[in-house]
């Protein structure tokens, strides 16, 4: 059967594949498109580990088909940094060494952005709960936290 | 393995027609159980009909009839719109309690009732608050309130070809709340072990005039239990009133033993949250 063609936009780029309809995102993301950064964990949308932004919301990339993005936005975590500079956000982490395998990470942090933008200045337990949807199994989540919270700090410094 | 169609009907007419012609044809709106079950073993399925870009299903609405929300609409533009917060607090809260924050950005109403699971936590929250469900099919449109609308868990009335469209939540009259509250082991992203939805109506000196209350994951569906509406009805929710729709809720609930939670405790829960679910439905009420 013929493959179906999807155009859309990927970190402000015009984007163009082929898929069949049961795959994901995901798959399509990091098989065919390379974009590698974006994890697989569970496949079944209870790590987090896939977090990107469709269309503004943060979504496990896992549970979106690859044909529904025809026309969509999609932000991964390769779209997050400017260029070479790090956002506050990236740069807390790696001050807090808020990771060890790094297999969460991306996802973590494409959770975090979303957060901080809905929350500029979130309280310890709206950063936990918000993030609850991110799973890692190396840091005790406590790094994470401090850096979400400080990267949270640093942004409302740069703002006023 | 056969690769699955795909289709993204822009109108409900086209959806009802893929949905009719093909056996095999599935919704896929959130896809947090439908992907969820095919990774599980499930398999794909024949088609896919993506609703998600049907205007109808999409939208969200408030005027001073009520409320309508879209099959497609996701959890996060539900408690996240100030207005549904402060005139469906507890709507607002089951939906909020659903997954986790990515989980929120795709999850609807409709995938939580049409999944048929007992333990759905926008479902009691709805039930209290009266709400319907619009269902189109090959045989035109029909409404069916939300609390008939599951038959068993899995099973609900949708027959072939049929779709769920919106929901219609009725504006709340004056002095009128609803709260949802929900137990589970740990502190987030668990199943209920109960969900209690209240709904409360009070006249002018604080007295219910009118009731709802439904209970989640205590029963094969959602309970609407009128026992435990009534005792509250005529009451300020003094004690006597309180313990006597605990004990109605209680005795209503038929719920299984499992990992989390046995039949005792969950129809011992099942009266607490009721009464802690009135109470706040009753401040909330009081304040309008």
């Amino acid at each position: 059967m013929a493959k179906i063609r999807v155009e859309t936009t990927i970190n402000g780029e015009d984007v163009e594949f082929l898929c069949e309809g049961q795959q994901s995102l995901l798959q399509v993301l990091r098989g065919d498109l390379g974009l590698t950064g974006t994890k697989e964990g569970c496949t079944t949308g209870d790590c987090g580990a896939c977090s990107v932004i469709l269309d503004d919301k943060l979504v496990p990339s896992c549970l979106v088909l690859a044909a529904e993005t025809a026309g969509r936005t999609i932000k991964t975590i390769e779209g997050v940094a400017h260029g070479q500079t790090l956002t506050p956000l990236q740069q807390q982490f790696l001050e807090h060494g808020a990771l060890q395998c790094g297999i969460c990470t991306p996802g973590f942090i494409v959770a975090a952005e979303k957060l901080l933008e809905r929350n500029p200045d979130p309280t310890e337990a709206e950063a936990r709960y918000y993030l609850a949807g991110n799973l890692c199994r190396c840091t005790g989540y406590d790094k994470i936290i401090r850096a979400v919270l400080d990267a949270a700090a640093v942004m409302r410094e740069q703002r006023a | 393995m056969e690769a699955s169609l795909f289709e993204a009907p822009t109108d409900v007419a086209g959806a009802v027609a893929l949905l009719a012609g093909e056996e095999g044809a599935r919704v896929l709106s959130g896809g947090t159980d439908l992907l969820v079950q095919m990774r599980l073993g499930a398999g794909a399925p024949r088609m896919f009909v993506d609703v998600k870009r049907i205007p109808r299903l999409a939208a969200l609405r408030i005027d001073s009839t009520g409320l309508v929300v879209g099959a497609a609409v996701p959890a996060v533009e539900i408690y996240g719109n100030e207005q549904i917060r402060s005139l469906w607090p507890g709507i607002a809260e089951a939906t909020d309690l659903i997954g986790s924050s990515q989980i929120q950005g795709r999850a609807t109403w409709a995938g939580n009732l049409c999944n048929a699971s007992p333990a759905a936590d926008s479902v009691p929250a709805l039930v209290a608050c009266g709400a319907v469900a619009v269902i189109a099919g090959p045989k035109g449109e029909r409404e069916v309130p939300v609390g008939s609308f599951t038959k068993g868990p899995g099973k609900t009335v949708l027959e072939r070809g049929e779709l769920v469209v919106e929901f219609k939540v009725p504006a709340p009259p004056p002095h009128a709340a609803d709260a949802y509250l929900r137990l589970i082991p740990r502190s987030e992203m668990d199943i209920a072990v109960v969900g209690a939805g209240v709904w409360l109506e009070l006249d002018g000196k604080g007295v219910v005039k009118a009731a709802r209350v439904a209970l989640g994951a205590v029963a094969p569906t959602v309970l609407t239990v009128d026992a435990a509406a009534a005792a509250l009805v005529g009451s300020k929710l003094e004690d006597a009133a309180l313990e006597a729709a605990a004990a109605a809720a209680s005795a209503a609930a038929t719920p299984i033993d499992d990992k989390r939670g046995t039949i005792a405790y969950r129809k011992k829960i099942a009266g607490v949250l009721t009464k802690r679910a009135a109470k706040i439905a009753y401040e909330r009420a009081q304040a309008r």
